[in-house]
């Protein structure tokens, strides 16, 4: 007999009045207190507190015996709605299409850390699954009380309980709880976000019992959005509402001294909300308000231009004093081993700073009603979202209720969480609903951005040809300059606007890979950011943050060590990778590519237009990827076509094949695209890379022919993250392909035909 | 700022617009007739994803003026195909799982469908070349391909 879950929630008139689960069956061993305590233990009809230690918190079975389940972490187009689902039916032993996954509502989730580092299987859908998995076991147990029969003879098929051989002894979900909520406490870590963990009593199924996990099932969500039936954030709209646009100074730090309202007086209903650096304006309809932007006559105050020229960025960074240096790894000596090498190889690499540039520039609607906040919004994390607005409005957490709406595309910290500070401020000072949606300038031109950086590695060989030593610093800007989500206000343009001073985090990071060495250090360097207060050069995370710019550099390193050595490139690796996995991987990419086995460079074309092949891999949180790049380049022009990819990809248990080459997909491409063309310009007074065409990405006609899949599924380990991790090789294994292809090493980001050409020269 | 009266025809339907003359179609769409399915992307006419069809010819509704449609006929994305009665790149487009955040589509499909409204059964290279310069940041193009391909098989 199980204790009572959760004693002091008991009332025994609250279960008898809640009714109609209670069943006494004749001839129970059980008394009936016990009876009553139980079905009180488990059931009521009030919903506990949303608290992570509370099953209510993640599940619950509607009347009509379908699942809602509570997801602290939201969908950003790779469909891991269908995952959660799938996991949390699989558990629960419902079909898949009877549980409804609730996204990133702060009112019904708690915050399991939004879409964030991949995580959204590996942290939340763990969760998820242990979740489910004990609300089964109650349910059972609930059954068990029902049907008067020990609950180890009761087994479930589509949410209906029965005996064991004899199915007509049963009570479904439904009857059992349908519409009430559980009352079970879970043992929560005590922890918010990623690494909030809270499992029941309930030992997940074994992987080998699994019917709908590992299944390909489609994306719901897809039908509403070609047919027009889904709101984006950037079509709500409530009554009363007024259109914001924000006014960004044209050098960056520059703060309005004088603000002619009598400018725009012309504008119906025009309004506007300047505070210190903060400059909005807001009308009835959405025109007036681009046109009031346009228009409004503002005097800057006199600040110097502070940013170096964008020539100079890498010399910036080469010379910038390191506010932190940490070392990552580190094993045996390795400034002895350099010291006593017979030669030594070294390069250095550089990656520029890059733009989320969402699809559409970020938008937030925020209205205050009733002493009470409701925010539609993109981010990625609304329950930081809620906190940020709680502080910026000087309100109780309690009154935000942020609703998390598919927004214009998320790669990370984009702007969207600025957005939904600046709303909460023109709300509150216009008092009226206000819909804020930035510009495209704006989007690209003042999201945070994904950091520059410069990467020197060098490898110490001996006599006999062996490397004895490898060491790799990163030195840039910090992936946490603003963090990652808008909770505090310094983090936020709204915040540093208004006068919050900055307070910049340090944060970058080293190789994940399995290379041996005898000696070893991988370390990083970050310097301060280039302004110290709202500035369109702000770094934070981008996807697979900072993952691509170390791995360009590491995996490229690999390469040249290879050919200076004369070895083929994975027969290079292999001699020094030791995860299994990671072997397993590599190797099954080379199979799938047809890879021949010879160094680099091919040395056998000639013309104008030349192809090669190059591989690169990485880990990243338990995940593995290895990618072959076919690359075709045009030596007169410049101009490289990323042809073919072969991913070979282990990210432990698969939950859904479909969902996870979809996303993959998506990661190659905008791989490709910030490897061959995206960079932020930038001038000493701001960003100058404002719209497609000074920030172009890539096109349609330069799609490769195809990416084709290794999936290795290893189905008895726990899932890990895919959302970001096939970024990470892309740069790589491009360059690689190119100095197969040309015998002419990159070193540079992006691969743009001036820039090639510029190297081939 | 003077506002004057627009009829404008879209998908079947007559609305009456009071706006400025100079208003992009994309607002009147969005705030006057309540269609939220063509979406600011850039107002520059970089991306694409206010596409709609004016006369059956795809244009970019974020810098066409309202005053200049005329009596021309307007379609959206939600007036090429409903649930019921799907446009075949509506049913590629599920079919085949484009879509990441999807709020680019309006531009591939609307393009798209003027190209597959004349052109039967296109190549590769043609359907590359229709589709050039609209933006999708999730990188959905290799499904956007595939897409376009099965819904020019369903038409035959």
């Amino acid at each position: 007999m199980t204790r009572m879950e959760k004693p002091a929630a008991f009332s025994r008139r609250s279960v008898l009045k809640a009714g109609g689960a209670l069943v006494v069956s004749v001839g129970t061993p059980l008394a009936l207190d016990t009876l009553i305590g139980h079905q009180a233990a488990f059931a009521q009809g009030a919903k506990p507190p949303l608290m992570p230690d509370q099953l209510s918190s993640y599940v619950a079975v509607k009347q009509d015996g379908t699942v809602a389940a509570y997801f602290g972490k939201m969908d950003m187009g790779h469909g891991i709605t269908v995952a959660i689902g799938q996991i949390v039916a699989e558990e629960l032993d419902v079909p898949f299409n009877k549980v409804n996954v609730d996204l990133g509502d702060t009112a019904t989730s708690v915050n399991q850390g939004g879409a964030s580092g991949s995580t959204g299987i590996q942290d939340g859908g763990k969760q998820m699954r242990v979740a489910a998995a004990e609300a089964r076991r109650v349910l059972v147990e609930m059954a068990a009380t029902k049907l008067g029969l020990p609950a180890d003879q009761l087994t479930v098929t589509d949410g209906v309980v029965h005996a064991q051989g004899d199915a007509s002894k049963k009570a479904s979900y439904a009857e059992l709880i349908g519409g009430q909520y559980f009352n079970v406490q879970l043992d929560w870590n005590k922890k918010f976000g990623n690494p909030l963990y809270a499992p029941g009593k309930a030992k997940p199924k074994d992987f080998k019992d699994h019917k709908i996990v590992g299944q390909r099932i489609k994306r719901e969500d897809v039908a509403p959005k070609v047919f027009c039936q889904e709101d984006f954030c950037t079509d709500v709209k409530v009554p009363g509402m007024l259109h914001g646009r924000m006014i960004r100074p044209a050098i960056a730090g520059a703060v309005p001294v004088k603000v002619d309202e009598s400018s725009i007086k012309d504008i119906p209903g025009a309004k506007v909300v300047w505070q210190e650096g903060f400059l909005g304006v807001a009308a009835p309809r959405e025109w007036d308000a681009i046109q009031a932007m346009q228009k409004l006559k503002v005097e800057w105050s006199k600040t110097e231009p502070p940013f170096p020229s964008q020539a100079s960025l890498y010399d910036h960074i080469r010379t910038a004093s390191v506010r932190k240096r940490e070392v990552g790894k580190e094993n045996g000596n390795v400034d002895d081993a350099f010291k006593n090498a017979a030669k030594v190889i070294e390069a250095e690499y550089e990656w520029p700073f890059q733009s989320h540039a969402s699809m559409g520039p970020a938008c937030a609607l925020v209205e205050i009603k009733d002493g009470k906040v409701t925010c539609w919004s993109g981010t990625q994390k609304s329950h930081f979202v809620q906190e940020g607005i709680a502080s910026i409005l000087a309100m109780p957490v309690d009154k935000v209720h942020v609703k998390w709406t598919t927004g214009p595309g998320s790669y990370g910290r984009n702007d969207a969480d600025d957005a939904a500070m600046d709303a909460a401020v023109m709300a509150k000072a216009l008092g009226a609903p206000v819909r804020m949606q930035y510009m495209r300038n704006q989007g690209t031109g003042w999201d945070p951005k994904g950091p520059a950086s410069i990467h020197i590695a060098r490898a110490a060989i001996d006599a006999a040809g062996t490397v004895v030593a490898y060491e790799f610093t990163s030195k840039g800007f910090s992936r946490v300059d603003v963090n990652t989500n808008g909770s505090k206000p310094f983090d936020t343009l709204a915040g540093q606007t208004r006068g919050v001073a900055l307070q910049s985090g340090d944060g970058f990071g080293v190789p994940a890979e399995s290379y041996q060495f005898p000696n070893k250090r991988l370390a990083w360097e970050t310097i301060p950011p280039l302004l110290d207060r709202a500035s369109p050069l702000r770094s934070s995370h981008l996807r697979d943050p900072v993952g691509p710019q170390i791995h360009f550099a590491s995996e490229s390193f690999m390469d040249e060590v290879a050919a200076a050595l004369n070895l083929d490139p994975i027969e290079f690796r292999l001699r020094h990778i030791k995860d299994p996995r990671d072997i397993a991987l590599i190797k099954a990419a080379a199979e799938k590519s047809g890879w021949q086995t010879r160094p680099s460079p091919r040395r056998d074309q000639t013309g104008s237009k030349v192809a090669g092949r190059g591989i690169a891999y990485a880990q990243r949180n338990g995940t593995r990827v290895a990618v072959v790049a076919e690359v075709e380049v045009d030596r007169a022009s410049g101009k490289i076509w990323a042809r073919k990819f072969t991913v070979a990809h282990d990210c432990g248990q698969i939950i859904n094949p479909d969902g996870l080459e979809k996303c993959i997909e998506g990661n190659i491409i905008q791989g490709i695209s910030r490897t061959l063309w995206e960079e932020v310009k930038f001038d000493a007074k701001t960003v100058t890379s404002v719209d497609w065409m000074t920030y172009p990405i890539l096109d349609i006609t330069e799609t490769p022919e195809s990416i084709e899949f290794v999936l290795l599924n290893h189905p008895e380990l726990p899932p890990t993250g895919a959302g970001e991790p096939s970024t990470r090789p892309v740069a790589a294994a491009i360059a690689n392909a190119i100095f197969d292809a040309t015998g002419v090493r990159i070193r540079r980001v992006p691969f743009s035909p001036a820039n090639v050409k510029a190297a081939f020269a | 700022m003077t506002t004057q009266t627009f009829k404008l025809n879209v998908n079947g339907t007559t609305h009456t617009v009071d706006a400025d003359p100079d208003m992009p179609l994309l607002y009147a769409l969005r705030n006057d007739i309540g269609l939220n399915n063509p979406h600011f992307g850039c107002g520059l006419a970089q991306c694409g994803a206010c596409t709609v069809h004016l006369d059956g010819q795809p244009i970019r509704s974020c810098i066409t003026p309202v005053s200049t449609v005329g009596d021309g006929k307007v379609v959206t994305l939600a007036g090429l195909g409903t649930p019921d009665k799907p446009h075949p790149l509506q049913t590629a487009y599920v079919e085949e799982q484009v879509p990441q955040c999807g709020y680019c589509i309006n531009g591939w499909i609307m393009t798209a469908a003027a190209l597959l409204a004349t052109k039967k059964k296109p190549t590769e290279a043609e359907i590359k070349q229709a589709l050039e310069g609209l933006k999708c940041r999730c990188g959905t193009h290799m499904g956007i391909l595939r897409a376009v391909k099965r819904a020019a098989t369903m038409m035959g």
